[in-house]
């Protein structure tokens, strides 16, 4: 894969947010429907060896999306989210919660604010993500860290958590 | 007791004493003087901290110096660094998926 395509990962503590930074070389139109259509989505949206699958999804404000991270053993991780937002080609933001395979939230998730913008031919994706909980920071540790991606992934969630805790 | 060390950093006064005594040992008393806050709040902190393996204690004649454990810190880098992976390997992903639309349309 090209490697001159900017990636910037930092934490910020103080701010309580993880910000990701990423350059993909497409035009904006493209790049936007793949981070908002089920089908662009399922095909990227877990990293390998996980598979994202979309059980429904519904692109507008107040709609929502279920999809699972389904891992090599079958084993699926599910995530509701929340679409809170959206000027199309340009940002949305959504709130990002753990659930069961019944589609119950839990309590305490995430906010995502995602921007999108093109120079030159490249489109640039930066996604903002809040933490919203001060749920406690126990929690983190009963997960443990290390069962795999989608594990992983929560494990991001309760980061958020640890570093919002007073 | 041993303690995790994300229960360690997940308070700002432990945050603060971590960057204090990163610059150099320090003594309880020489890092109560920094905070609006009891000696015993502080020792209470470095107490958790000590217990999360993240400070070390050394005495020196009648007094306890605390210092950095650096290796330790690193744990907390190696562990973000799979949250950076996650990201990395979708977006590769992406980049395919991204090449293979832009094929499809011409």
């Amino acid at each position: 894969m090209k490697s001159d395509l900017l990636f910037d990962f930092t934490v910020d503590k103080a701010a309580k947010t993880v910000l990701i930074i990423r350059e993909f070389d497409a035009e904006l139109s493209l790049v936007w429907d793949a981070f908002t259509k089920q089908e662009i989505l399922d095909q990227w949206n877990a990293p390998a060896p996980f598979k994202a699958k979309t059980k429904h999804m519904n692109f507008v404000v107040g709609g929502k999306r279920f999809y699972a991270m389904v891992g090599p053993d079958g084993q699926e991780g599910w995530i509701l989210q929340k679409y809170t937002s959206i000027s199309p080609k340009t940002n949305f933001k959504l709130f990002n919660a753990f659930a069961d395979k019944d589609e119950n939230p839990e309590l305490s998730g995430s906010d995502w604010d995602y921007n999108f913008s093109e120079q030159n031919g490249k489109t640039k994706v930066s996604i903002r993500i809040y933490n919203e909980s001060l749920a406690r920071l126990e929690r983190m540790i009963e997960m443990g860290f290390k069962e795999g991606y989608a594990m992983t992934m929560k494990n991001l969630e309760d980061l958020l958590r640890t570093l919002s805790q007073k | 007791m041993r303690r995790d060390i994300f229960q360690a950093i997940a308070d700002p006064t432990r945050r603060a004493i971590i960057t204090l005594i990163a610059l150099q040992a320090m003594t309880p008393n020489a890092i109560a003087e920094n905070f609006h806050t009891t000696r015993q709040a502080v020792s209470k902190h470095l107490r958790i901290l000590t217990e999360s393996e993240l400070v070390k204690q050394e005495y020196k004649g009648r007094e306890i110096y605390y210092s950095l454990e650096i290796e330790k810190m690193k744990e907390i880098d190696k562990w973000l660094n799979q949250f950076r992976k996650i990201w990395e390997t979708q977006f590769n992903q992406l980049d395919k998926v991204l090449s293979t639309l832009k094929k499809q349309k011409k």
